[in-house]
């Protein structure tokens, strides 16, 4: 097929393939869609791996992304940079984590990194609060929502800082036997 | 680690760095060279800092003042009160008061703070990893791969030395140890690794790099072509990857659905693709071990044979009955090239001679015997396989107190992507906070003892309901079923042909017409009821209905297995009535009948009610909310045919094509009727406890009941007399014993086998000890996981106990700083004090 020789060498497919858990069809396929953000952007040929990084205002138009709460986190936590500006590298990193066969570990550890919105590696009351506005979309009194904080840190706090460390978070997250399946992306 | 701790307090405050906390390749793994790398290089975590900068500025604020934690409350227990109290207080204090920015230096830079977030804490953390998974295969380093040290016996050898090494040599050794892992493992290492892709990629083409050197250097001409075939085996398994993605089924479909309903309603479509597979496997087997030889060496035909009208497509009988469809059509005897030399009537007779001929022979009986047994033998194992897989991921040893925490972070579905049912979402969710802060919050207001009665009235009238509907259902079909097999038997002339093989539907029609009803009632009842919980509602009609469902097939078995077979042990007669003549035709034509009209209710039952009730709630009723999507009984319904597809596998070796194609069109038709007429539910659906639960159901109820049906079979009922593959003989399963002595006898080298046999599987009392070292090995596991248990909770104090240390630790280390610095504001403190 024309695209798999222009788009990819066979030696970076192979590289995708043992580092990500897509198989070279949906490399292919990501790749297309990734181009597709912003095709003036992106050139059809990434076999000298050019550094070509899509704004976060592009990427959020996703329809996998656009109606989710959470979007402009996930997308900064998987950018290198931090602000949101992704390369192809980042856009299969992020798909590749919130895949369904990506295991329980590397999704936690994700997961954790999107929910500490002021990223000092703990989820602190105001990561909590702006959580659940963002999943209630503002319906809760701010009352309820301090309260919520309060008590789920309260439940899930083991060593008693008042905060939730990585470690926190993963016990309680291994008690959740719903989080693989709902913390899952469908590309 | 006998470091002195330097607390510098010498050093001046620092300024704030805005640096970005991805820019630390620092390695934190020990405590002690932390402080001494922090009074050395000032090097700080900004944001973090900053925070408690800002903590510092504003009054009367401090992170750490929060001290509600259960774990604070413990601490009070066992220890002596009055010290305690007074060490307490101080702490108290002490937290109050703001902390000086060295503690805050120091507390920033602990290692808990910092591994899961540098880079090089992960490489070195996975460097840990890959020590462990190399122990445990076995693969220890070779002394000749490591660089030359005095003492090279301590090196790597499992050992966990704190290194001083810089981050590049911890990359190197990270490297060396993928290099040394298995293919497989290399790969799972590498995609589990919380690292960015080009990171890894890096990570990837130095470990090949060295793999390539090193295999260059010392290959000998076996290790090289071993090297050839396991890249060739590569390929061909990427390739092979590649092409089953491709083939997979209904990725699109699955995704809009996805996308509009979410997990719950997804995981039905998942579970009817999982019903499919079985059944492609089932259809495999037996069409490639009965159907096909069979096909090649047909049978002779009976004379009459019934031309093809269109009632055959439902009723199974008719022309189809002797087809390769039913198990009257196979052999009872080996089928060879030269057939007409070797008709043999009986298999225990001494074969003629021409039999043993050098043609390729294959032995009808036992292969129907064998491959029913081996089906339902691998069939089992995936069964549990994959239930146990289920189990694991669903059931928590602990009990679950953090309820809140879990609703807040494991509680929205990313799969959902339509604006509306987003929407619906997020209103869900608020509804369930709000109930579960009520719940927390207040007490359960108690139910006065009326409140409490007439609860208790409520369920006891609904469980009499459904219990009386459903029985007084099983009698109607126990005496119905009796009726229509009398009909039958009669042989009543006067009614033309087709009629009366339509009348063959009636009890199918009516089984499914109440397969289809009473769970409507239930949920009536159910709705009446009015449940607390809904997790309990759902479960209360799952079980009632689960109730229906195996009771009506307890019944149908007895009546096919029980009652049909006793009833056709008639005198040969001549025209050739199928019931008296084959009644194991007949029992497959019945299931063949079953799945048929089943799949057309469900059809009936989608129009009905999903279709015309969405327009009927527009139109007339004018309502917004749209008919919800009944996961429960739909799944339940699935398990049902399944479980009519696997009774019926012995009989109808056929009959898990037309469960294929059944699955195959409910596919497509409830996809698009959950697409135009459903919306989402509205209760919360636990996925993965349900999904658990419907394996189990097909594992158990289901599955089982089939198996122990068909082994009843093959065990205890006589063949019938002058058809099928085990005419003759006494029962199915003596076709097995039956080979057995014919290979004693001609083979004397084998009669350990046979002896064997008689005495390990004739024999009841070895299937006693098998149940019995099952049950002994079930009872240890139960009793590791409630050790398990205990251990949790043990180290769930331990936790707390450090977590109370470590405050204990940071109090007393401001409280140096306080006296070092302002001995003043000391001095006020204690007067308030």
């Amino acid at each position: 097929m024309g695209n798999k020789q222009t788009t990819f060498t066979k030696e970076q497919l192979e590289a995708y393939q043992d580092c990500t858990y897509f198989t070279r069809k949906e490399i292919l396929r990501l790749h297309g869609r990734y181009r597709e953000l912003a095709p003036h952007l992106v050139p059809l040929d990434y076999t000298n791996n050019p550094d070509i990084r899509v704004p976060p205002s592009l990427i959020v138009t996703m329809p996998e992304l656009k109606e989710n709460p959470f979007r402009d986190r996930i997308v900064e936590t998987f950018s290198e940079d931090g602000q949101g500006n992704m390369s192809f590298n980042d856009f299969v990193d992020m798909f590749s984590a919130l895949c369904e066969t990506s295991p329980r570990e590397l999704k936690t550890i994700y997961a954790f990194k999107i929910y500490d919105f002021n990223r000092d590696s703990f989820i602190c009351k105001e990561d909590l609060q702006k959580t659940l506005n963002k999943l209630t979309k503002g319906e809760l009194t701010p009352e309820e929502v301090a309260l919520v904080c309060d008590k789920a840190i309260e439940e899930a706090d083991l060593d008693a800082d008042s905060k939730l460390s990585f470690a926190d978070f993963e016990n309680m997250i291994s008690k959740a036997p719903d989080f693989l399946s709902n913390f899952h992306i469908r590309i | 680690m006998a470091r002195s701790v330097n607390f510098d307090l010498s050093q001046p405050d620092v300024e704030i760095g805005l640096e970005s906390p991805a820019d630390e390749d620092v390695v934190h793994d020990s405590f002690s060279r932390l402080i001494e790398e922090q009074s050395e290089n000032n090097r700080l975590s900004a944001i973090e800092l900053q925070d408690l900068q800002q903590d510092l500025d504003e009054e009367g604020r401090d992170s750490l003042a929060g001290l509600s934690g259960p774990a604070y409350r413990g601490w009070r227990l066992g220890s002596d009160e009055t010290e305690e109290d007074d060490n307490e207080r101080q702490t108290d204090r002490l937290l109050q008061d703001k902390l000086s920015s060295a503690t805050l230096r120091i507390l920033s830079s602990m290692p808990s703070r910092t591994i899961g977030r540098s880079r090089g804490a992960i490489i070195s953390q996975y460097y840990n990893k890959t020590m462990q998974l190399r122990r445990r295969r076995q693969s220890r380093p070779a002394i000749k791969d490591f660089s030359r040290s005095a003492r090279p016996s301590i090196r790597g050898y499992g050992v966990e030395v704190d290194t001083t090494d810089s981050a590049e040599s911890k990359k190197e050794r990270l490297v060396n140890n993928l290099q040394i892992l298995s293919v497989g493992d290399r790969e799972r290492m590498l995609r589990a690794m919380p690292l960015n892709l080009s990171e890894k990629k890096e990570l990837r083409s130095l470990t090949l790099k060295k793999t390539k050197t090193h295999s260059s250097s010392k290959l000998t001409c076996c290790s090289r072509l071993k090297f050839y075939i396991i890249i060739a085996l590569r390929h061909s398994w990427y390739s092979l990857l590649s092409f089953l993605h491709s083939l997979q089924l209904w990725q699109t479909r699955l995704k809009k659905i996805s996308g509009r309903f979410g997990s719950g309603v997804l995981s039905y479509f998942l579970f009817l693709k999982y019903l499919l597979f079985f059944n492609v496997f089932l259809l495999l087997v037996t069409g490639a071990f009965l159907v096909l030889p069979q096909a090649l060496y047909p049978p002779k035909l009976h004379a009459m044979r019934r031309s093809f009208t269109g009632l055959e497509l439902l009723t199974g009988a008719g022309y189809f009955s002797d087809t390769l469809m039913y198990y009257g059509y196979y052999s009872n005897d080996t089928l060879q090239r030269n057939r007409e030399n070797c008709i043999e009537g009986n298999i225990s007779s001494s074969a003629s001679p021409q039999c043993d001929s050098n043609y390729p022979s294959y032995n009808m009986p036992l292969a129907y015997f064998f491959t029913i047994g081996m089906a339902f033998f691998i069939t089992c194992i995936i069964l549990v396989y994959s239930m146990s897989k289920s189990f694991g991921q669903s059931f928590r040893i602990d009990k679950s107190h953090a309820m809140l925490a879990m609703k807040a972070f494991c509680s929205w579905d990313f799969k959902v992507i339509k604006k509306n049912p987003v929407k619906l979402m997020s209103e869900n969710i608020c509804t369930q906070l709000k109930e579960l802060l009520a719940e927390v919050n207040h007490r359960k207001f108690k139910n006065t003892l009326k409140q409490k009665l007439h609860k208790l009235l409520v369920h006891g009238l609904a469980w009499t309901i459904c219990i009386a509907a459903t029985t007084g259902c099983l009698v109607g079909i126990y005496y119905f079923s009796d009726y229509m097999h009398e009909q039958e038997r009669l042989h009543d002339v006067s009614k033309g042909r087709l009629l009366k093989e339509a009348s063959l539907l009636a009890l199918p029609v009516l089984v499914s017409f109440i397969n289809l009803v009473l769970p409507g009632l239930f949920n009536l009842v159910a709705d009446m009821e009015n449940y607390n919980s809904p997790s309990i509602r759902t479960y209360v009609a799952l079980s009632r209905n689960l109730m229906l469902k195996v009771s009506v097939l307890g019944i149908l078995c007895y009546h096919w297995l029980s009652r049909v077979p006793a009833e056709s042990d008639c005198p040969s007669s001549k025209d050739q009535d199928p019931t008296c003549e084959c009644w194991e035709s007949f029992v497959g034509q019945e299931l063949y009948r079953f799945l048929i009209i089943d799949f057309i209710f469900t059809l009936l039952d989608t129009l009905f009610g999903e279709l015309l009730w969405r327009l009927f709630s527009d139109k007339v009723l004018r309502r917004k909310r749209r008919p919800g999507f009944d996961i429960a009984k739909n799944v339940l319904h699935l398990i049902y045919g399944q479980t009519l597809a696997w009774l019926g596998v012995l009989f109808t070796p056929l009959l898990p094509a037309v469960q294929i194609l059944k699955l195959l069109l409910l596919f497509y038709i409830k996809t698009s009727s959950v697409m135009m007429n459903c919306q989402a539910p509205r209760r919360p659906y636990r996925v993965s406890q349900m999904t658990t639960i419907f394996i189990t159901l097909l594992c158990f109820p289901s599955f089982l009941g089939a198996s122990v049906c068909v082994t009843y079979t093959m065990w205890s009922i006589k063949p019938s007399g002058s058809c099928g593959p085990f005419r003759g003989n006494e029962s199915m399963f003596k076709a097995g014993k039956n080979w057995m002595d014919k290979l004693e006898k001609e083979n004397p080298h084998l009669s350990l086998l046979a002896r064997a046999h008689t005495y390990l599987v004739e024999n009841p009392f070895f299937l006693f000890v098998g149940a019995g070292i099952f049950l002994i090995v079930i009872y240890f596991q139960s009793q590791v996981v409630d050790g398990q248990r205990k251990i949790i909770t043990l180290l769930q104090e331990q936790i707390e106990n450090e977590g109370e240390d470590k405050k204990f630790l940071i109090s007393k280390l401001q409280s140096i700083h306080e006296k070092k610095r302002t001995p003043a504001r000391r001095l006020t403190s204690q007067d308030s004090g």
